[in-house]
């Protein structure tokens, strides 16, 4: 009988071993109600009690190991399938995924977010106004009177003769002045108007930035740390600032002022036309006209002011090459920024 | 204002500068530097020569063989097609390998069979005209001999012989500094920037005839406007004889951009380059009543100017008149019928000061900004108008170009008072952020022709500009340098800094927009009053009245939109023409509604949502829109939207519209462009398009999101299916279903609306997924079901709508 049994073990374990082993026919035809085991173990009342334990242990260890002779191959069997399947469900992952559209922020936008964050960092409001606006606002009250030939440099849309399109941010300058009281740090972004037909450098409508900062005691060499900071961190960290004297009427000194080139670092190229400097905006001093039109004692407070063109420094740092771009809106453009 | 370097050369010296150093310099210290050339810099190897034989060639009717002499010995062969040449003329050689104006290079070569070493020049191709080398033919060579110069040496630099060397500098001269018009006032500046002496000679007063013809004699000058007109001086200059200026004269004309003339015309010209002060010459013998009347012109009065063009003057311009009638628009332009003619024997010098704002409005007015216009109303220097008719004079003399009559008239009625001003070198300091001593600055204000008396400045009177603390620390620190300001930090009470609500709420919109993978756009504010036609906007409709530009660059920029939906429309448009497929886009931007008349319009934001599908056969693009719309309201918490029909908005489909409202209040509008609407627009392709009301979006906002606790108990979800109208609406039955559920209707979601021939014509079925919850327990089946039967109870009472069997 044990030679019996054992001569099923090893039966049982070469089947289960075998290639295409059916692991469920070998279970049933050895361990099953009906199968060889069992019926091996129904004839052991023939046995005498001495060969009872005997053989059952042997009997026993048999099963054991059968069921984990099957256990272990059925989990290889599970693997390789899964395995199989893996290989079946392989993709070409070259080919493109599912679209999830991804939208895009106007590249005017975008730079006028950047500017404005940085001015926040520094304590400034973001202040907004009209862009229809009066006479006063846009002119006057920034010491221009009618008449002034400073106007000639702008050339201005007007709805009736007090009414016009601001032709400059710096119209907020003076509507701040009056609603309040230093200290005042503000950045004014927005639309500005000016009769230019489109080419690739102008646009009727283009898009400033004005900063006014008035308290007491500020400085010239404040106005230069604070536009030092700015262009750091817009343009890189080696960023230098650069003032030339220039004319505004609306402040005195009055300065154009430009970066250092960051395409070159100041070295010359393309960008800066070999100049290693590029003009990105006009600032000075608030004129002590303006200060005292607005309500604000110059003898008691001094403050600065400056505007820049959103338009210009987008199409600098993006290297855009036609202002045209920017309000096609052809989204081949949109979606490269 | 163009500058010649040598004509600068008379006033100071900087010859030891270069041209590129010089501008830099110059624009350093305020006065921009716009760009410089070197002229006659593209002329090479032209010389003069002198033809010592001419003679036919073979080989042609109209070539000539001439033998030149150059100064360099042996004869140098040039074959020419000019017929104006002959023996002993003396020309300008273009020398083989020679290089002239334009870019033309010449080399010798063989002409018809004969060699030809070079080119006889016409004065077109030195790049001159008849006005520069009067005497000189267009169509010929260059006859020296014709042009007073038939002694210049063989072999010299044509440059040389016709003095056309010379750098020019061109400044952006800004409107405070008028005084910088002018070649004395940019070597003032020039002195000062390069720290060298400045030399300007007083001009020489006329000799004295003492032949008892005196100015009196002829003229008498009246101001009639002492506010208009400040100064007026005047001379006579008689047995006038008119003829062209002398070489270096026009050459430096010529170097500043001005046309020459003849010499009486061409010497008002250079002193009003030099000094900056316009000047106007008079034909005597066209002024009736031997008067001067600087007076208003009369309404409707008639004037010619010198460019014969007729003008229709009012009684806001001034003008110069004789006894009868305006000869000269002040400051801005003489009439033709005063004007220097060749004839002209006896002349009128007027230098005189007019009122800034006064001569810019005529000009303006008239359309005819000039030289002379545009250094006037700057505001120019009231002292200067005698040196300037002392030089006028001087140059006549020089000339010889008639004999100044003697006496002077010099009409100043409130001559102007020297500005004195207190000088604070401490509050500069500080103002500036620098620490210069009060000596240093005193020497630098000392060098811009102040006057320095302890701590008092009298301020030049040609610079009117400067008049406080402000003014004079910028002339401080731009000779000083402006690049010397040392940056400090922003000092003083810290401020917050940052964006308001309305700002914030700005910027979720776009980053919403932009996470529903939409590209933002930019479009212009003011559009064609046609744009309205096109989105076939009613005749009627209030939307039509919008902010006027008077003088607008086009009709297609010529109103402020009251919708932004017409701009959406045109860049959708433009993506279509580049064949960019499934478009969606939006833009922030502002519509402009007028108010009253005089007063400012109401600037009223709005968000626009437009896209295009390519291949929508159903009414996808419809649902995409109100996806995104549903989308944006959902992220920026507005809630409790309701979608309503809108059939009259001729824009859209009729079918395929609706308005967004919120507790009763419009947000927005929305659907599918109408097809004849789309089909003014070059899109193949279905469209729709949204135009949202910023700030009612923003009214209608949950300020701050409130948590609600979480369902602690199960649902019950029920699903059904009704049959009803073909007319009934969606969300007509939701709200029937909410409200007969009470309190347990959690959620009600639309799954299936399913149209066919066993529901039968006129009716659709509509299957929707209920979920039921109680707050406080967990709801019973039969609770759900007992709710579920008021449901449909409900909805076929009033909505007709059965359920499904």
């Amino acid at each position: 009988m044990k030679e019996t049994l054992l001569k099923i073990r090893e039966e049982a374990l070469s089947q289960i071993r075998a290639t295409d082993a059916d692991l469920e026919a070998i279970r049933i035809r050895y361990l099953g109600k009906k199968g060889e085991l069992t019926a091996v173990l129904r004839g052991m009342g023939q046995l005498t009690p001495e060969e009872r334990p005997v053989v059952g242990q042997i009997a026993n260890e048999v099963r054991e190991a059968i069921e984990a002779e099957l256990t272990a191959r059925a989990e290889e069997q599970k693997a390789a399938e899964l395995d199989a399947r893996l290989v079946k469900e392989k993709v070409d992952v070259t080919v493109p995924g599912t679209p999830a559209l991804v939208g895009h922020v106007h590249p005017i936008a975008r730079i006028q977010r950047e500017m404005e964050e940085i001015f926040i960092g520094m304590g400034f409001d973001i202040v907004e106004g009209p862009e229809v606006e009066y006479d006063y606002y846009n002119f006057q009250a920034l010491n221009i009177p009618p008449d002034h030939p400073a106007r000639d440099t702008q050339d201005t849309f007007y709805i009736s003769e007090n009414i016009l399109l601001r032709t400059q941010t710096s119209s907020v300058q003076a509507r701040t002045m009056e609603t309040r009281k230093p200290p005042i740090r503000i950045v004014s972004p927005g639309r500005v108007y000016r009769s230019d037909a489109v080419d690739a450098t102008h646009s009727p409508l283009f898009h400033q930035m004005e900063g006014l900062v008035i308290d007491k005691g500020v400085t010239m060499g404040n106005l230069k740390g604070a536009l030092e900071m700015f262009a750091q961190t817009m343009f890189g960290a080696e960023t230098k600032v650069r003032f030339r004297p220039h004319h505004f009427p609306f402040t005195e000194p009055s300065a154009e002022v430009d970066v250092s080139c960051f395409a070159c670092g100041g070295k010359g190229c393309r960008l800066c036309k070999g100049e290693g400097w590029i003009e990105i905006l006009g600032a000075g001093m608030v004129h002590p006209n303006v200060l005292t039109m607005g309500g604000i004692d110059p003898e008691e407070y001094s403050g600065f002011a400056f505007g820049m063109g959103i338009e210009r420094i987008a199409m600098l740092k993006y290297h855009i090459d036609d202002m045209r771009h920017l309000y096609e809106n052809d989204v081949r453009f949109l979606t490269q920024f | 204002m163009k500058l010649s370097m040598k004509w600068l050369a008379d006033f100071t010296d900087v010859s030891d500068t270069s041209i590129k150093d010089y501008s830099d310099r110059m624009t350093d210290t305020g006065s921009k530097v716009e760009g410089y050339e070197t002229l006659a810099e593209d002329i090479e190897n032209v010389v003069v020569g002198r033809i010592t034989s001419i003679k036919k060639h073979e080989n042609s009717d109209h070539l000539q063989i001439c033998m030149l002499d150059c100064g360099t010995g042996a004869d140098i062969q040039i074959v020419t097609g000019a017929q104006n040449v002959f023996e002993g003329a003396v020309v300008p050689v273009a020398k083989a390998p020679a290089k002239l104006p334009g870019g033309i290079t010449i080399k010798a070569g063989k002409l018809r069979g004969v060699e030809s070493n070079g080119m006889l020049c016409s004065i077109a191709e030195l790049g001159l005209t008849l006005h520069d080398m009067p005497g000189a033919i267009e169509d010929g060579i260059l006859i020296l001999n014709d042009v007073g110069l038939a002694d210049a040496e063989p072999g010299a630099d044509i440059r040389d012989v016709l003095m056309l060397r010379d750098d020019v500098v061109e400044f952006e001269i800004t409107s405070n500094r008028p005084d910088c018009l002018s070649v004395i006032g940019l070597a003032r500046e020039s002195a000062v920037s390069f720290d060298r002496a400045l030399n300007v000679p007083q001009p020489k007063k006329p000799t004295p005839k003492n032949d008892g013809d005196k100015i009196e004699n002829y003229l008498n000058v009246e101001i009639r406007e002492p506010s208009l007109c400040y100064r007026y001086s005047a001379r006579v200059v008689k047995n006038v004889k008119i003829e062209p200026s002398p070489l270096w004269l026009r050459m430096r004309l010529r170097a500043a951009g001005v046309r020459p003339i003849s010499n009486i015309v061409d010497i008002t010209n250079y002193v009003m380059l030099e000094y900056g002060q316009p000047m106007h010459a008079f034909d005597y013998a066209c002024l009736d009543g031997s008067r001067i009347v600087v007076r208003r012109a009369e309404e409707g009065e008639k004037f010619v100017s010198l460019d014969s063009v007729p003008h229709t003057l009012d009684d806001t311009m001034l003008v110069i008149a004789d006894a009868k009638k305006p000869v000269a628009l002040a400051g801005v332009m003489g009439g033709e019928n005063s004007e220097i003619t060749d004839g002209t024997k006896t002349v009128v010098f007027e230098s005189a000061m007019f009122n800034g704002p006064s001569v810019r409005v005529s000009a303006k007015k008239l359309g005819m900004r000039t030289e002379s216009s545009s250094r006037f109303e700057k505001g120019l220097d009231r002292e200067q108008t005698m040196a300037a008719l002392d030089r006028a004079c001087e140059l006549v003399e020089l000339l010889g170009a008639g004999e100044i009559v003697d006496g002077t008239i010099d009409e100043y009625p409130a001559p102007s008072v020297p500005y004195v001003m207190d000088l604070d070198a401490d509050r500069i300091n500080a103002f500036l952020g620098v620490h210069l001593t009060e000596e240093y600055m005193k020497e630098i204000l000392t060098s811009l022709h102040f006057g320095v008396d302890g701590k008092k400045l009298t301020v030049p009177t040609f610079r009117d500009d400067v008049r406080c603390m402000s003014d004079v620390s910028e002339e401080v620190l731009r000779i000083y340098g402006y690049t010397k300001i040392e940056s400090a930090p922003l000092m003083g009470v810290t401020t917050q800094g940052g964006r308001t609500a309305r700002q914030q709420f700005e910027i979720a919109i776009r980053d919403t927009l932009t996470g529903l993978g939409m590209c933002e756009a930019e479009t212009f504010s003011f559009i064609s009053p046609k744009f309205y036609d096109k989105i076939r906007m009613a005749e009627d409709d209030p939307r039509r009245e919008s902010v006027v530009i008077t003088n607008p660059l086009g009709e297609d920029t010529s109103i402020m939109r009251t919708t932004a939906i017409p701009s959406m429309l045109k860049v959708l448009e433009n993506n279509a023409a580049v064949k960019n497929r499934d478009v969606s886009l939006f833009e922030i931007g502002n519509v402009y509604i007028p108010h009253g008349k005089g007063e400012l319009p109401e600037e009223a934001r709005r968000v626009v949502i437009g896209i295009y599908q390519n291949d929508d056969k159903t009414d996808r693009t419809f649902f995409t829109l109100k996806g995104s719309v549903e989308a944006v309201l959902a992220a920026l918490r507005v809630k409790n939207a309701e979608y309503a029909p809108c059939t009259t908005e001729n824009a859209f489909h009729p079918g395929r519209c609706a308005v967004v409202t919120v507790d009763g209040k419009q947000v927005g509008i929305f659907g599918q462009i109408h097809p004849l609407t789309i089909a003014n627009y070059n899109i193949d392709a279905v469209t729709a398009v949204a135009e949202l009301d910023f700030e009612a979006l923003f009214e209608a906002r949950e300020v701050m999101p409130e948590y609600k606790q979480l369902p602690k108990y199960p649902a019950l979800e029920r699903d059904f299916s009704f049959v009803c109208d073909e007319e009934q609406t969606v969300g007509v039955l939701e709200s029937c279903m909410k409200r007969a559920g009470g309190a347990l209707v959690e959620s009600v979601r639309l799954f299936d609306i399913y149209r066919g021939p066993q529901i039968g014509e006129g009716k659709k079925s509509v299957s929707f997924a209920m979920m039921l919850r109680a707050a406080d327990r967990t709801l019973t089946d039969e609770e759900a079901d007992s709710t579920v039967k008021k449901i449909l109870k409900k909805l076929e009472a009033e909505c007709g709508a059965v359920l499904r069997s």
